[in-house]
């Protein structure tokens, strides 16, 4: 199918829709689904039959609109009002505005945000691609087949995008890397193994927007020389399992993916993979070794998968929102996305707000955005009045980052130096009812219950760790135990095979240097100055008094 | 090439079911987590008849075979209560309390983190993270995701499906 024609299918697709003149956009994101928005859809059709409006109005169920906390939620047309918490007996109320026009958003959460991988979020019917066509979907990739490879990839490396699963290695140079390994039989992985507690980003853009990776990967696999790719989803997502399904079986039949794409000589079949709840397969050697059916263990790198991957074969792995990246990149040019961000951190990046905050849901801000306005500005502060503590940024392998750097701009770098990392963009908001060890104690009971177990320093290192904190939160540690982390904390850092291990420790050692006075309070006072851990003096007197 | 006619462990139709996913993989080895999800779907559990079934038609050692099913959390090598109830324990979650939701739904149940009660009536599981951070605390009972629960209300709601006859 050559691109008139895909265009000509879509028209044809969305006019048998009877699309009214003003859409009304209902939340049917997973968030929103559970606070039954679906419920709010079937009242306003209802309604809108009951007024006989079906010219002017009509229901449409799109991807995540960001304020989970406040849903279900409903908007309408682009850059309307967002209604929050929405029941089924709003619907006559928010048709009737419908139909005189629409009102302005003016909330800063939603002003405050520049939206690229999120663009089409909250905006088209995730389940029909012909809803993403018309938004200039899988116009990227027909440009990008009359370029050379090589054209495609300096444009990446133009841009200046980097991983966004974390770790923030330069995509551009990944993908040339993969280019030049072999010629056949090259594979390109999209990672969805979104594994960090905190984060739904990969969440939501593969239940908001699944068509937006395929192009990605598509494209990916015409600049590297792939035929193949998979996209390996956990099993807690259903719904983005389910709505990703859907989306290839439709880009087959409208001829974007698949065989002879677009007319030309280019192939790319894309298949699912479906991990089954380990933390680990996050790590693109253990995701391989998930794929090939085996237990999920990483190996040693180098060789790395861009050279030795899947099968043996050069793989080029990228996180969900990288790929998401790529299509605007495409079209608009890499200078144009070099433009947005710092100097070493490009573009936009997604985050998963949650924790003690008011408006928890999803954002995208540009690189170099200050912590505190995304906190106070765009996440509305601290909710109850209570006073902020600590932000914790990149999950289990991240740290928790104090009051007195929230002037700080984020990205790679300056994450890094305050101890903690970008991550894939978890973003979990503490307050003075947190207690900082616990959190610490949190984060490796998680990685010690995750760690796989092939190397030494993270199986044991993991559980020698929590055993002490898990001392000190019961009010008996002593002040040797602080020295002992540290050097703990060192030794698994440095020799633990994957990054699983080597993050690890990076919990213990943000929160020991920004709250000492917290584990001090903990070990000499035997309190737990937020009252989350339960310390008993009383017992403890008595213990002591009996083994005297 | 003569291929190896697969015989299924019984006359149970769900068979089928499995011995399908692992022929639209052509029985290659790297389709044994698929096809394990397939089983779990379909019996709820892998047990060791399903284990040995799967281990002989992709000829893969069983030894691999259990190693993968013990490697995943995913995946349940005992059989489920009738109603389960998922308790995420991601970080939103944690500091929002579903570990008290957990502490009481096992005093209240009398049961361990990932049992079931004697009857067969509740299984308590937890999950690392559902992705619902934006409803936190979450919990998912009987397949269903319930966001901002208080403790009183998921205790109830599970004491009236475990005491609904």
């Amino acid at each position: 199918m050559l691109i008139e024609e895909l265009l000509e299918y879509a028209e044809k697709l969305r006019d048998r829709d009877k699309p009214g003149k003003h859409a009304i956009k209902v939340c049917s994101a997973a968030g929103c689904l559970s606070l039954k928005s679906d419920a709010v859809a079937e009242e306003l059709k209802k309604k809108i039959t009951e007024a006989g409006l079906e010219e002017e109005c009509w229901v449409k169920p799109v991807g995540c609109l960001g304020l989970c906390s406040k849903g279900p939620l409903v908007t309408v047309d682009t850059d309307g009002k967002v209604y929050q918490e929405v029941k089924p007996t709003d619907a006559g109320r928010i048709i009737a505005r419908a139909a005189e026009g629409v009102s302005k958003e003016t909330d800063p959460f939603f002003t405050r945000q520049q939206k690229i991988v999120l663009e089409n979020s909250g905006q088209v019917d995730p389940e029909k691609i012909q809803d993403y066509i018309l938004r200039d979907g899988y116009l990227a990739l027909n440009e990008v087949l009359e370029l050379t490879p090589q054209e495609v990839i300096d444009e990446v490396t133009l841009s200046g995008l980097r991983g966004r699963g974390g770790a923030g290695y330069p995509t551009g140079l990944k993908w040339n890397t993969v280019a030049k390994t072999g010629n056949v039989g090259k594979y390109v992985i999209c990672n969805a193994d979104e594994g960090d507690p905190g984060a739904f980003m990969d969440r939501s853009v593969l239940e908001g927007d699944p068509h937006r990776v395929l192009e990605g990967m598509a494209i990916a696999a015409f600049a590297v020389g792939a035929t193949e790719g998979f996209v390996y989803v956990r099993a807690e997502y259903p719904l983005a399992i389910k709505r990703l399904k859907n989306a290839i079986k439709q880009a087959e039949r409208a001829g974007v993916l698949g065989k002879n794409i677009f007319g030309t000589t280019f192939s790319f079949a894309v298949e699912i993979r479906i991990g089954a709840g380990a933390f680990v397969c996050g790590e693109e050697t253990a995701l391989i070794a998930s794929i090939e059916g085996r237990r999920g263990q990483p190996r040693p790198r180098p060789p790395y998968p861009a050279q030795v991957g899947l099968w043996g074969s050069p793989t080029l792995i990228n996180n969900v929102e990288t790929f998401a990246n790529i299509a605007p990149i495409m079209r608009h040019g890499g200078e144009w996305y070099a433009a947005i961000g710092t100097e070493k951190s490009k573009g936009t990046k997604v985050f998963a707000l949650a924790g003690k905050i008011n408006n928890t849901g999803l954002i995208e801000v540009p690189m170099g955005t200050k912590l505190r306005d995304v906190i106070y500005d765009i996440g509305g502060g601290i909710p109850d009045g209570k006073k902020f503590k600590a932000v914790q940024t990149g999950g289990p392998s991240g740290g928790c980052i104090p009051e007195q750097f929230l002037d700080h701009p984020i990205d790679y770098e300056s994450l890094g130096a305050l101890g903690s990392i970008m991550g894939s963009g978890g973003m979990i908001i503490m307050d003075e009812t947190s207690c900082m060890v616990d959190v610490a104690k949190y984060f490796l009971d998680f990685t010690k219950d995750e760690s796989c177990g092939k190397c030494v320093p993270c199986r044991v290192g993991t559980v020698q760790l929590y055993s002490i904190l898990d001392r000190i939160t019961k009010g008996e540690g002593t002040m040797e135990d602080l020295d002992e982390l540290d050097d703990l904390c060192d030794l698994v850092k440095n020799t633990s095979l994957c990054g699983l291990g080597q993050a690890a420790p990076n919990p213990v050692l943000s929160t020991i240097q920004y709250f000492r006075d917290e584990y001090v309070a903990h070990i000499i006072e035997k309190r737990c100055p937020a009252g989350v851990c339960k310390i008993h003096k009383g017992e403890r007197k008595q213990k002591e008094e009996v083994m005297a | 090439m003569l291929i190896k006619k697969i015989i299924l462990p019984s006359d149970d139709n769900r068979w089928k079911l499995i011995n399908a996913t692992m022929k639209r993989h052509g029985y290659q080895p790297n389709c044994l987590i698929e096809t394990m999800h397939t089983v779990q779907e379909t019996f709820g559990y892998l047990d060791e008849i399903s284990l040995k079934f799967v281990a002989f038609a992709l000829k893969v050692p069983l030894s691999s075979v259990f190693g993968v099913a013990t490697f995943y959390n995913f995946f349940n090598l005992k059989p489920q209560g009738k109603h389960t109830c998922v308790v995420c324990l991601g970080t939103a979650c944690y500091i929002k309390g579903t570990n008290e939701i957990a502490e009481e739904i096992k005093k209240e149940f009398k049961i361990g983190m990932g049992k079931t009660t004697e009857d067969g009536q509740v299984s308590l599981l937890s999950a690392r993270c559902l992705g619902a951070c934006g409803i936190a605390p979450a919990v998912v009972i009987d397949g269903e995701v319930h966001g901002n629960v208080s403790t009183r209300e998921t205790v109830e709601t599970l004491r009236r499906l475990a005491y609904a006859n």
